[in-house]
């Protein structure tokens, strides 16, 4: 019993690592593939740098939220100094807080990668739409914030519980 | 205001004066050229012109080319900065004295041109001197012409075989696998391969080939000499095409000051053929041309009293007809004029549509400053911005724009970041803690502070989300009500209105949701009727209204519950809000990492490096990605959550006749 009441901490932290490991490798993926597709536009027309830069790094934001979710963690349950005291059933809270960033994270970064690829795409064609470029893969985006806020508030919210 | 009203314009001058007035025109750049159609049978036709923007066009290909070449030979070099400087202005008179030099520029390109072909050629020949060097290095040892004819029966046979052999093994093996005569010698030997002589009668020839063959027999260069003369012979003449190639590369080096003169030819050309193409719009006759354009009302009357007071033509102002497409010129106020480039990357106001600059203008410094809500960051964004709005004048206008955005976008985040208490996140409270000991200072927010109220910051961003969406539909009711639609207005707008807005109000009476929210308040009474009355007649409104364009009732009522379907798209345009939150907590929990991570050697020397140090690259690249996120989902919130209430744009941009060119523009000084 005493093994497990000391596991409270091991599974929190499970999660916030969790949470930067499984949308940091998301974003990594998808910032491979638009820097592959923003090469070669590039290649072709060097102007166009700044415009797919910031097409290239869209993908890369997950990545930091679930950095973020993952060091609101480690402060909360005490890693980053404090006391690490957590009961069982709050580790477990903070790992189930911890998921939504972890696996929309992951997700939507990959599938916002393709649809940046494919507003490169537009750019090399017209760059003059780079503002409507912009947009399609901002779309997908909206999801991975939605997880962040979702694991922000109950993070902040698991908190204050008393268990 | 807004979209500026235009007037369509005919100049009607001479002949002798066409080009005169094509030239002013194109100077100011204040005219767009409206093609003008030939009639059957009149006195007026189009004049071909097709002769003169080639010959322009080829003459800018010529600049062009020599710029290429010296960019390649006499690399220029850029200061860090120089994409900010914009054109180089010329007055009037500085480029008539330029364009007098025009045909001697021209020949210096062609002269650079010449060279680089020249060099081209020298270097092409290069590769196959160096292979035969190559291929004669293991035959240097031979003392006979490789092409030796032998004598009168017998013949020379040069040859190698891939590996290493002797004389001996290769004497045998012609001997046992042949019945030729042979003497062999070797020239010379390696792991790799063996290069030998063979002499032999001439009728065996074939035979101890056919026998080496199976060996891997590989001939001899096809060269003539002596190889060891050969090579010499080859490598003067190497060294001979490096000088010439040397030469002809200082030569062109030597013409690296005509740039300048370059680029203006290029320019030049390419204004000529601008000019040719205004040409070929406009109708000629005998004696008159006719000229026909649009230009915006305000510079009309100024624009005809200064053509007729210098030229001899006739000018005639008229408003355009309904239904033409007209271009789109936006001017706004010095606070607003900056998002237009936004509007434009989304598009132009379609005929008839307002403006939505004015009204997007605050909104958009509002959310950005939100979003980025670092004062620190705002600070540096700003000052960047000024710097280089003071430093480079003659900016070109998009250019302008955009930093000029971001100015105002970093004034807003300054506001929000001093309202959240965030420089660089919580820089000043962890300096003051590490290194003077003083856990007690810290920048305390005007407001409050998101990361540890995070639920008011979503109320926040949730009220903001509503006055933005009920703005947009504000311009929608306008926008109806000025066209005369005021049921359409109604319809789309105000029972959206009582729809939405009861449906809010309704929540707020609802003990349940105010809790959640952390409100504080709950309605009840007299607001819990208003509101379910609200929301019942904009609900029947919308199912009554939103199919009217059906006559069949039973389907316009199908038509309208799907229209009233709609509300959930409401539901997910305000959550969308909820960015403002993640964004503006993005920004500063990572800048609160960066601060951490900096003072974790505490107050000593290596831990004030570290700090440094993780605090410059920390926080540039916490800005960077920040800053580009907020431009990213401000856009966003403007043009799906916002313009998709009213606008729809599809305006075409008005495109003047004028200087469309890299390097120069002619322009009087304005002093």
């Amino acid at each position: 019993m005493e093994i497990l009441s000391n596991m409270g901490v091991v599974i929190a932290l499970l999660g916030a690592v969790l949470a930067a490991l499984v949308a940091g490798i998301g974003s990594a993926i998808g910032v491979g593939m638009t820097g592959e597709a923003a090469a070669g536009l590039v290649s072709e027309d060097p102007a166009q740098f700044s415009k797919v830069l910031v097409l290239q790094l869209l993908p890369g934001t997950q990545g930091i939220y679930g950095l973020l979710i993952g060091f609101i963690t480690l402060t909360q349950i005490g890693i980053m100094g404090g006391s690490a005291d957590i009961s069982l059933v709050k580790g477990v809270l903070y790992f189930v807080a911890c998921l939504p960033m972890a696996l929309v994270g992951y997700k939507s970064a990959i599938r916002q990668a393709r649809a940046s690829v494919a507003s490169i795409g537009l750019v090399a064609k017209r760059p003059d739409q780079f503002g409507k470029a912009m947009i399609f893969p901002a779309m997908v985006e909206t999801y991975a914030i939605l997880a962040l806020l979702i694991s922000i508030l109950a993070i902040f919210g698991i908190n204050s519980l008393a268990i | 205001m807004a979209v500026m009203p235009m007037k369509q314009v005919l100049i009607c001058g001479m002949q002798q004066d066409q080009s005169a007035v094509l030239a002013d025109l194109q100077q100011q750049g204040v005219l767009e050229i409206r093609s003008l159609k030939q009639e059957e049978g009149g006195v007026f036709f189009q004049k071909d012109t097709a002769k003169n923007r080639e010959e322009a066009g080829q003459t800018a290909l010529l600049a062009e080319q020599a710029l290429a070449v010296l960019d390649q030979y006499v690399p220029e070099k850029k200061e860090l900065l120089s994409f900010f400087e914009g054109r180089i202005i010329l007055s009037p008179a500085e480029y008539e004295a330029k364009a007098a030099h025009r045909q001697e520029i021209q020949s210096v390109a062609e002269q650079i041109l010449s060279l680089s072909k020249q060099i081209g050629v020298l270097e092409g020949e290069i590769p196959k001197l160096e292979q035969d060097l190559m291929a004669l290095a293991p035959w240097e040892k031979l003392d006979l012409p490789l092409d030796a004819p032998g004598t009168k029966h017998t013949v020379f046979l040069f040859g190698s075989v891939p590996r290493a052999v002797t004389a001996q093994d290769l004497m045998r093996l012609l001997t046992e696998q042949s019945e030729a005569e042979v003497d062999v010698g070797i020239v010379s030997s390696s792991k790799e391969q063996t290069c030998f002589w063979i002499c032999c009668f001439k009728e065996k020839k074939q035979e101890v080939e056919a026998v080496l063959q199976q060996e891997g027999l590989i001939k001899a260069p096809e060269l003539t000499g002596i190889p060891a003369k050969k090579r010499e012979e080859l490598s003067l003449k190497l060294k001979e095409k490096k000088e010439a190639i040397a030469a002809l590369t200082e030569e062109i080096r030597c013409l690296g000051s005509v740039r300048a003169d370059l680029q203006f030819l290029q320019d030049a050309s390419q204004m000529a053929k601008e000019r040719a193409n205004a040409q070929q719009e406009m109708l000629q006759s005998q004696n008159v041309f006719l000229l026909s354009g649009y230009l915006t009302a305000k510079e009309a009357p100024m624009i005809q009293a200064e053509l007729e007071k210098r030229f001899d033509v006739f000018v005639e102002l008229n408003d355009p007809a309904p239904g033409e497409d007209v271009p789109v010129v936006l001017e706004n106020h010095p606070l607003v004029a900056p998002v237009e480039g936004i509007v434009e990357s989304y598009s132009l106001p379609g005929p008839g549509e307002r403006d939505p600059s004015a009204v997007m203008a605050p909104f958009y410094y509002i959310l950005f400053g939100l979003m980025l809500s670092d004062a620190a960051y705002g600070l540096i964004m700003s000052t960047a911005c000024g710097i280089c709005l003071k430093k480079f004048p003659h900016m070109e206008q998009g250019t302008k724009k955009f930093l000029q955005m971001f100015f105002w976008c970093g004034i807003s985040t300054i506001f929000w970041g001093l309202m959240f208490g965030s420089f660089f996140g919580d820089a000043v409270n962890v300096i003051a803690t590490t290194f003077f000991h003083r856990p007690d200072i810290r920048l305390a927010p005007l407001w409050f502070e998101p990361v540890s109220l995070p639920m008011k910051m979503l109320v926040f961003s949730f009220v903001l989300g509503i006055i933005h969406l009920f703005t947009g539909l504000g311009m929608k009711l306008y926008e109806c009500i000025r066209s005369g639609h005021v049921a359409d207005g109604i319809y789309d707008a105000v029972f959206w209105y009582l729809l939405v807005g009861g449906a809010i109000l309704y929540l707020l009476t609802m003990s349940m949701f105010t809790n959640m929210l952390n409100l504080g308040f709950t309605l009840s009474g007299v607001a819990v009727y208003l509101s379910a009355a609200m929301v019942l007649v904009g609900f029947v409104g919308i199912v009554l209204t939103s199919g009217r364009e059906s006559k069949n009732w039973g389907k316009r009522l199908l038509k309208g519950l799907y229209g009233a379907y709609g509300i959930t798209s409401y539901l997910s345009d305000i959550l969308s809000y909820s960015r403002l939150l993640a964004l503006g907590l993005a920004t500063s929990v990572i800048s609160t990492v960066f601060n951490q991570m900096g003072s974790m050697l505490g107050d000593t020397l290596p831990g004030v490096i570290l700090f440094i140090l993780v605090f410059v690259i920390g926080h540039a690249l916490n800005l960077a990605i920040n800053a580009m996120g907020a431009y990213v989902h401000t856009n966003r919130l403007q043009f799906v959550e916002f313009f998709g209430k009213f606008y729809e744009g599809g305006g075409r941009k008005f495109s003047p006749f004028g200087i469309h060119t890299k390097y120069f523009n002619v322009k009087e000084e304005t002093k």
